[in-house]
């Protein structure tokens, strides 16, 4: 038969693993094995090869910076740039109220982060229901994801965060964090839910109808079988949305809010250098850079699991 | 017990869009019997089981499950598919769980029952299908034919009424086909009720009761194996039968 093949690849795989996971295996040859001359040879002109390719690596990292200073150094600009942007005072003077501005940026993320995954997952969930029950849930979940999607964050921002104020309603905050917050979350559980939902729907149909013939009902398939795997599927976009987020908390500040953009914007209105800028732009970089480290740590995590077996 | 039967189809039909799968299909299984679903691929056998399942709307025709007529529409699907055990070509298990999680989660979350009693039956099964070791392994760790195996248990972890065989020797390596069907034939003399789709052509004919050989949507010839196999009455079976032979497979 034709899937005999395929098969024996998966099958190949299959044993190596369980070789390397503690089983005897065929004993005594590991022992007897002496490399040939053929490997020998062939390793010494990899590792040649290797040693050859770093210094090429190196040398060409180094002719691009030189390259690179050179070219901003000598613009005609340049010491005026370096006055304005990086200028050691104006850094030494931002760097503690952008830090403290950065607290808030970090509140924000945290608190709206968790918001808008238990928020994303509802609608994502709310999408796949059926039955005639949840028709309106739905078209709900549907429309609030294409409105939510298509409209601009910074225009969703000033529609909560200056328009509901002036609405003037007893009970409602007018707290530029607390709506800024609002409009954030709003925004990004409309991301997060077509994340969800496309991990939703990546799982395969036979996992589903295998948990359906196992007497499972819709919603226990679903908690049990479908989300595990759509959301571990799902892991790096996620984080992706989360590092996105985390830059945007800095738009709450149309509100008024110090975050630690505002902060660094203050000193720049009082002194016309941008150096602080530069700073608040750093800070946000080094809080970004784990982040992404950590997601393409689980990215590749992943994949591995993948190739060691995966059968579906 | 008695001998009404434990599945009952009765002019089933269904189509795919435009396409008829099963025109006109009539089945009936013997409590503890076994019956072999034959006939070329498309020619329905996976399609007649996901039907019994439910998996599929059927769309003329009833099918009955110990005299209840599942097919009716005010049935209790889910409880008409915990009364059916069904191990699929592609095993289907579960990969974020491991053998023992993907085993105990009908019983568990279905069935209620505790976890703890739920977990002996797992191991006592799994130790009966040669697989003891294997409890905390994930699927992907596993060859096929010890996925199959875990598939098999898993199917039988909630103690089905019937239990449903899709092809499921198709995707695996020859050596270790027998490996599977050596468990099928154990769950034959424990008094299992089965049907099976299969081209395991020897296999059916040693271990079933009754054959049907499907073709063009309907059960063209049925009998015991002996009848099938040995005297085939209709022409398209002998051509069907003669292929099998010439392909070195019965």
């Amino acid at each position: 038969m034709t899937l005999t093949k395929d098969e024996s690849g998966r099958e190949g795989a299959d044993d190596k693993g369980d070789g390397g996971h503690g089983d005897a295996g065929p004993g005594g040859e590991a022992e007897a094995y002496v490399p040939s001359r053929r490997r020998i040879d062939r390793e010494a002109y990899e590792r040649a090869r290797s040693r050859r390719a770093t210094a090429i690596a190196a040398l060409s990292t180094l002719v691009t910076g030189v390259v690179l200073y050179l070219v901003v150094v000598n613009a005609p600009g340049w010491p005026r740039t370096k006055e304005t942007f990086f200028s050691g005072q104006y850094a030494r003077e931002a760097l503690p109220k952008v830090l403290e501005g950065l607290w808030l940026n970090v509140r924000l993320l945290l608190v709206c982060g968790a918001a808008v995954l238990v928020l994303g997952m509802l609608i994502a969930v709310a999408r796949t229901l059926r039955g005639p029950v949840f028709f309106p849930l739905r078209v709900l979940a549907a429309a609030y994801t294409d409105f939510f999607r298509g409209l601009p964050l910074i225009i969703n921002l000033m529609i909560v965060v200056l328009g509901v104020p002036a609405l003037r309603l007893q009970g409602v905050t007018v707290d530029p964090v607390l709506l800024g917050g609002t409009a954030l979350t709003l925004t990004y559980s409309a991301y997060v839910a077509e994340v969800f939902r496309a991990g939703i729907e990546s799982v395969h149909p036979s996992q589903r109808a295998a948990a359906r013939s196992l007497g499972l009902n819709n919603r226990q398939a679903l908690r049990y079988v479908v989300l595990p795997q759509a959301v571990r599927r799902q892991v790096p976009p996620l984080l992706n949305d989360l590092v996105s987020l985390q830059k945007d908390t800095g738009l709450v500040s149309i509100g008024g809010a110090i975050d630690a953009v505002r902060a660094a914007d203050i000193i720049v209105g009082r002194s016309l250098n941008y150096t602080p800028y530069i700073v608040a732009g750093l800070v946000f970089v080094a809080l970004t850079i784990p982040m992404t480290r950590f997601t393409d740590w689980v990215t590749a995590r992943m994949d591995r699991k993948r190739a060691q077996g995966g059968s579906l | 017990m008695s001998d009404e039967p434990v599945l009952r189809m009765e002019s089933v039909r269904k189509t795919f869009g435009g396409s008829v799968v099963l025109r006109d299909v009539d089945l009936e299984v013997a409590p503890h019997t076994v019956t072999a679903l034959i006939g070329a691929s498309g020619s329905g056998k996976s399609t007649l089981l996901r039907c019994a399942n439910l998996l599929e709307d059927i769309d003329d025709g009833a099918i009955w499950l110990d005299d209840e007529e599942i097919t009716d529409p005010r049935v209790d699907q889910d409880a008409v598919r915990r009364r059916i055990g069904v191990v699929f070509q592609a095993y289907n298990l579960f990969p974020h769980m491991t053998v023992l999680e993907n085993i105990t989660l009908a019983p568990r979350r279905v069935h209620g029952v505790a976890r703890a009693e739920a977990e002996a039956r797992a191991r006592e099964l799994l130790e009966r299908l040669g697989l003891g070791g294997r409890a905390g392994e994930y699927p992907d760790r596993l060859s096929g034919g010890q996925q199959q195996r875990v598939a098999i248990v898993r199917a039988l972890a909630v103690r089905p009424r019937l239990l449903l065989l899709d092809e499921i020797t198709a995707a695996l390596d020859p050596e270790l086909v027998g490996e599977v069907l050596t468990v099928v034939r154990d769950l034959k003399d424990d008094g299992m009720t089965m049907v099976l789709a299969t081209h395991e052509m020897g296999f059916a004919r040693e271990v079933a009761d009754q054959v049907c050989f499907l073709d063009g949507g309907v059960v063209l010839e049925r009998g015991s194996a002996e009848q099938v196999f040995g005297d085939p009455q209709q022409e398209r079976t002998q051509r069907f039968l003669r292929r099998i032979v010439e392909a070195g497979r019965l």
